[in-house]
C-alpha cells in the first residue's frame, strides 16, 4: 500500500459528525487512520504531506444519479471518461443508472458494470439495476440475485413507473432485500408532448408545458405506496413546491422516505432556458423561480435530502436540434459541487447542510460505508478551494460529452485534490 | 359578395429606414416602429403587386424556400414575392430530400449554407427551429412558421389588411377565436397587436388556451359572444380536424355549435367589423360559409396583402442599406 498521507492545515467539516475544525487528517492503508483538532501529535515520520491551508476538506462526494454510456453508446460516456469528469468533481463514488444498451435488468450485465468499472475507473462505481425487465415497466427484475451480483439499488432511471400495480409489486419485493427503490415520478400522459414547465413561458415560445402536477400526483401515489409497503423508497429529482409539502407530510410517517434534487434544479429556472437553449432542456423541467426558492427551501429543512447531478451525457447530434425534438439532460459531475456552492456564496445555505446532502445522506440511504470522515472509515476524501474562481469552458470539461447548463458559467469554489480509497486520483493544476 | 379594398391615395414610397436586423424570426424582434415601417413598405408594394409588374431590387439573388411542413399557400405566396423582385427562386421539398434519411436540421443548414443562398424562408414543425437555422448560415433567414411559436409574415399581412380597413391599429379590439394553444399564428398577432396598442381578446374553450396566456392578450374569453361584443376585428383560426376527435375538443359539431363564426355571433360585433382568417379554412367548423365568403369577409384580400408584406420584408431584409 500507498505511503501513508498527512492532511494538514485544513479546515475539516464531516457532516456525519457534525465536525467543522481546523486540523489534520491522517490517512494509513486507505482508510481514515486519525482526524484531529490542531497538530497531529502522532504522525508517522515518512508520511506524504498536503498543506490543505485554506481548502476545506469533507468526505468524497457521492453523487446518487450518473448517466453513462457503458455498455451501449461509449461515445457519450464510458465507466472510465465518467470516473474522471466525478473526480474533477470531487466525486468519489457514482450510482449509475441502468439505462444502457442493453439496460442493465441481470446480474450478468452488473457483474459486467463493476468488472469494467474496476478496470478502467478511479472513482467507486455503484451500479443500480433496473426495476423491470427491459425497463419495460412490466415485469419485476430478480432483485435478489441482482443485489448478490452488486447492485446497490433499484430504479427505472430516467423512465418513470406508470403502472401502480407494478410499483406495488416492486416495493413490497424490495423490502425482502432491504433494497432502495429510486424513482422518477412523472405522469407520461399528464406530461403529454410537454418540453418545458408550462406557464407563460412556454406558451410565448409556443412550446407545450409540463405541468407540476405531472410530477406531484405521482409522487403522492409513490408515497401512498411507501408507506403501504414499508420500503425504502427516494424520489430521485424533485422540482415542485407541493412536492417538498407532499414529502414533509409523508416523512412524518416513515424514516425510510427521502428525495433528491439536481444542483440544476437548485442553481436555475425555467427563464435560464433563454431562446430555446436545448443544454436547458431537463427532466424534470426547470421550473418557475418561485418552485427553485421552495426546493431551496426544503433542502435547509431536510425535507430534501440529497444532492445530485443528475449527470446525463448527450452528444450534440440529439442536443443541437428544436427544442422539442432535442434529447434531455445534462452533464454535472465536474461542475456539482462549484453549483452547490453557488447557494453558499448567496447566502441562502451553510456549507455543512450542502455536504450533507452529498455525503452522509445519499450513504445512509444506499447503506455505504463511506460519507464520512471517521477513523476506520475507507479514505475518500475531497479537499476543495470554496472561493476560487473559475469559467467553465467546453474545452476543459473531462466528460465526453459537453452539454452543461453551466457552459461559460462563472464558478467560485473548485476541487484541488480528490482521494479514493487514499489514492489520489485528482489533483488540479493551479499553475495559471 | 368580399368586400373591395379601398383605394389608398396616400401610398408611402419612401424612402424607408434601413432594417436593422438580419432576419426575420418573430414580430417579438420588432419595436413599433420597425412594424410600422414594414407595413409602410408593403403598402408600397401593392401596386407593383396588383399591375403584375416585377422590379429588379432583388436582380442577381436567391431566395431559397425550405419547407418542412406542407403549405401551398404560403410557400406559393414567398415564391411569387421573391420573383416580382427578381430573385431566382428555388424551392426544397423536404419531405423527398436527404432530411427524411436522419439528416439534421443543422446539416441541412450547412448543406444549404455552402450554396450561398441570400435568403432562406424556412417553415418548420417545431418552436424555435428556424431561429436554430438562422444561427447556422450566413444569409438572412426569413421565418414562415416555426411549431406554434410564430408567423411573423402572416402578422404583418393581417395588420396591413386592418389598417387599410380601419385606418389604424391602435384603440381597436380584436379577437382572435379558436386554437390557440396550437396556433402560431395567435402569437404573432397578439404580439404585434399589443406592441401597436390595439386591445386584443383570445376567445376559445379552456382547452385550447395554452397557460398564461393572458399575459399576451388584454382579455380571455370562454364565451364566443361575451368576447365578440363590440370587437372591430374577428380573426378566426383553423382547428385542426385531429384535435377535435375528442382529444381536446369531442367533435367538430360541438366546437362549429359553440365557437364557430355565424351570423348570430357575428352580430355580437361591432356592425361591419372585419373577418378574417389565415387559410386554409374548415368551412363547417370553425366558420359558417356564408359568413368567410360574406360582406365583412377581407379573407381574399389577405392572401394578396401577402404578397405585398413578403415583398416588403424581401427587399428589407435583402436590401438592408436602405433604399429609395
Amino acid at each position: 500500500m500507498n505511503k501513508p498521507l498527512l492532511i494538514e492545515n485544513a479546515r475539516i467539516i464531516d457532516p456525519a459528525s457534525d465536525r467543522d475544525v481546523t486540523g489534520v487528517l491522517l490517512v494509513e492503508n486507505g482508510r481514515i487512520a486519525d482526524v484531529a483538532e490542531g497538530q497531529a501529535p502522532g504522525a508517522p515520520a515518512d508520511a506524504d504531506r498536503i498543506d490543505a491551508r485554506g481548502l476545506i476538506v469533507c468526505p468524497g462526494l457521492i453523487d446518487m444519479r450518473v448517466f453513462t454510456g457503458e455498455p451501449g453508446h461509449e461515445y457519450r460516456e464510458t465507466l472510465e471518461s465518467a470516473g474522471h469528469a466525478a473526480a474533477a468533481g470531487g466525486v468519489t463514488s457514482i450510482l449509475t443508472m441502468p439505462d444502457t444498451a442493453p439496460a442493465i435488468d441481470d446480474g450478468a450485465l452488473v457483474d459486467y458494470v463493476l468488472r469494467r468499472a474496476g478496470a478502467t475507473a478511479c472513482v467507486r462505481v455503484l451500479p443500480s439495476a433496473a426495476i423491470t425487465k427491459g425497463l419495460e415497466g412490466k415485469d419485476l427484475t430478480e432483485f435478489g440475485l441482482l443485489k448478490e451480483a452488486g447492485a446497490v439499488a433499484f430504479t427505472e432511471g430516467r423512465k418513470s413507473l406508470q403502472n401502480t400495480a407494478v410499483m406495488r409489486a416492486a416495493m413490497t419485493y424490495a423490502t425482502n432485500f432491504d433494497a432502495p427503490i429510486i424513482h422518477q415520478p412523472l405522469d407520461a400522459a399528464l406530461a403529454g408532448e410537454g418540453v418545458m414547465n408550462a406557464g407563460p413561458l412556454a406558451t410565448f415560445r409556443g412550446l407545450k408545458g409540463i405541468p407540476t402536477q405531472a410530477e406531484t400526483i405521482p409522487l403522492d401515489r409513490d408515497l401512498q405506496l411507501a408507506l403501504m409497503t414499508g420500503a425504502r423508497y427516494h424520489a430521485a429529482q424533485v422540482s415542485t413546491a407541493r412536492s417538498a409539502e407532499l414529502l414533509t407530510h409523508y416523512k412524518k410517517h416513515s424514516p425510510r422516505i427521502s428525495a433528491g434534487i439536481s444542483v440544476n434544479h437548485l442553481c436555475l429556472n425555467e427563464n435560464d432556458i433563454g431562446p430555446y437553449r436545448t443544454f436547458f432542456k431537463l427532466s424534470p423541467p426547470l421550473r418557475h423561480e418561485d418552485d427553485r426558492l421552495a426546493m431551496v427551501e426544503a433542502l435547509k429543512a431536510g425535507t430534501i435530502d440529497v444532492i445530485c447531478s443528475g449527470h446525463d451525457p448527450q452528444d450534440t447530434e440529439v442536443k443541437r436540434q428544436p427544442f422539442a425534438d432535442a434529447a434531455e439532460g445534462a452533464i454535472g459531475l465536474e461542475t456539482l459541487l462549484a453549483g452547490a456552492l453557488r447557494l453558499y456564496h448567496s447566502g441562502d445555505v451553510d456549507l455543512k447542510t450542502l455536504l450533507r446532502a452529498m455525503t452522509i445522506r445519499p450513504a445512509q440511504i444506499l447503506g455505504l460505508k463511506t460519507g464520512t470522515l471517521a477513523k476506520g472509515a475507507p479514505a475518500d476524501v475531497c479537499l476543495f478551494d470554496p472561493d476560487y474562481p473559475w469559467i467553465v469552458e467546453e474545452a476543459t470539461i473531462r466528460s465526453k460529452s459537453s452539454n452543461t447548463t453551466f457552459e461559460k458559467a462563472r464558478m467560485m469554489g473548485k476541487v484541488m485534490t480528490t482521494i479514493v480509497g487514499g489514492r489520489i486520483v485528482h489533483r488540479e493544476d493551479t499553475a495559471q | 359578395m368580399a368586400r373591395p379594398a379601398p383605394d389608398t391615395s396616400n401610398t408611402p414610397s419612401g424612402p424607408f429606414q434601413p432594417f436593422r436586423h438580419r432576419h426575420l424570426l418573430g414580430i417579438a424582434q420588432l419595436n413599433p416602429v420597425e412594424i410600422v415601417d414594414l407595413l409602410d413598405r408593403a403598402e408600397a408594394m401593392i401596386p407593383v403587386s396588383r399591375q403584375r409588374k416585377t422590379l429588379p431590387n432583388l436582380a442577381g439573388k436567391t431566395q431559397i424556400n425550405l419547407f418542412f411542413e406542407n403549405s401551398t399557400r404560403t410557400q406559393a405566396s414567398f415564391e411569387i414575392a421573391g420573383k416580382r423582385l427578381g430573385a431566382t427562386v428555388m424551392n426544397m421539398a423536404v419531405r423527398t430530400s436527404s432530411v427524411a434519411k436522419g439528416e439534421t436540421l443543422i446539416d441541412t443548414a450547412a448543406t444549404l449554407n455552402a450554396m450561398q443562398p441570400d435568403a432562406i424562408v424556412v417553415r418548420h414543425g417545431s418552436s424555435g427551429a428556424v431561429e436554430l437555422l438562422s444561427q447556422k448560415v450566413e444569409c438572412a433567414v426569413l421565418n414562415a412558421g416555426d411549431g406554434a411559436h410564430e408567423h411573423p409574415t402572416q402578422a404583418l399581412l393581417d395588420a396591413l389588411t386592418i389598417r387599410r380597413h380601419l385606418g389604424r391599429l391602435n384603440g381597436l379590439t380584436v379577437a382572435i377565436c379558436g386554437d390557440i394553444a396550437n396556433s402560431r399564428v395567435a402569437r404573432s398577432n397578439l404580439i404585434l397587436l399589443g406592441a401597436m396598442q390595439a386591445r386584443t381578446r383570445v376567445i376559445a374553450p379552456q382547452n385550447l388556451l395554452p397557460a398564461g396566456v393572458d399575459q399576451m392578450a388584454s382579455e380571455v374569453f370562454t364565451d364566443m359572444r361575451e368576447g365578440l361584443k363590440g370587437v372591430d376585428v374577428v380573426m378566426m383560426l383553423r382547428l385542426q380536424n385531429e384535435r377535435a376527435s375528442g382529444k381536446l375538443v369531442p367533435s367538430t359539431r360541438e366546437f362549429y355549435r359553440f365557437y364557430g363564426l355565424d351570423a348570430e355571433k357575428l352580430a355580437y360585433a361591432r356592425p361591419g367589423a372585419l373577418v378574417m382568417h389565415p387559410g386554409p379554412m374548415n368551412r363547417g367548423v370553425e366558420i359558417d360559409p356564408a359568413i368567410a365568403d360574406g360582406a365583412q369577409s377581407v379573407i381574399t384580400e389577405q392572401v394578396e396583402m401577402g404578397v405585398a408584406v413578403r415583398m416588403a420584408v424581401l427587399d428589407a431584409l435583402l436590401n438592408r442599406e436602405g433604399n429609395a
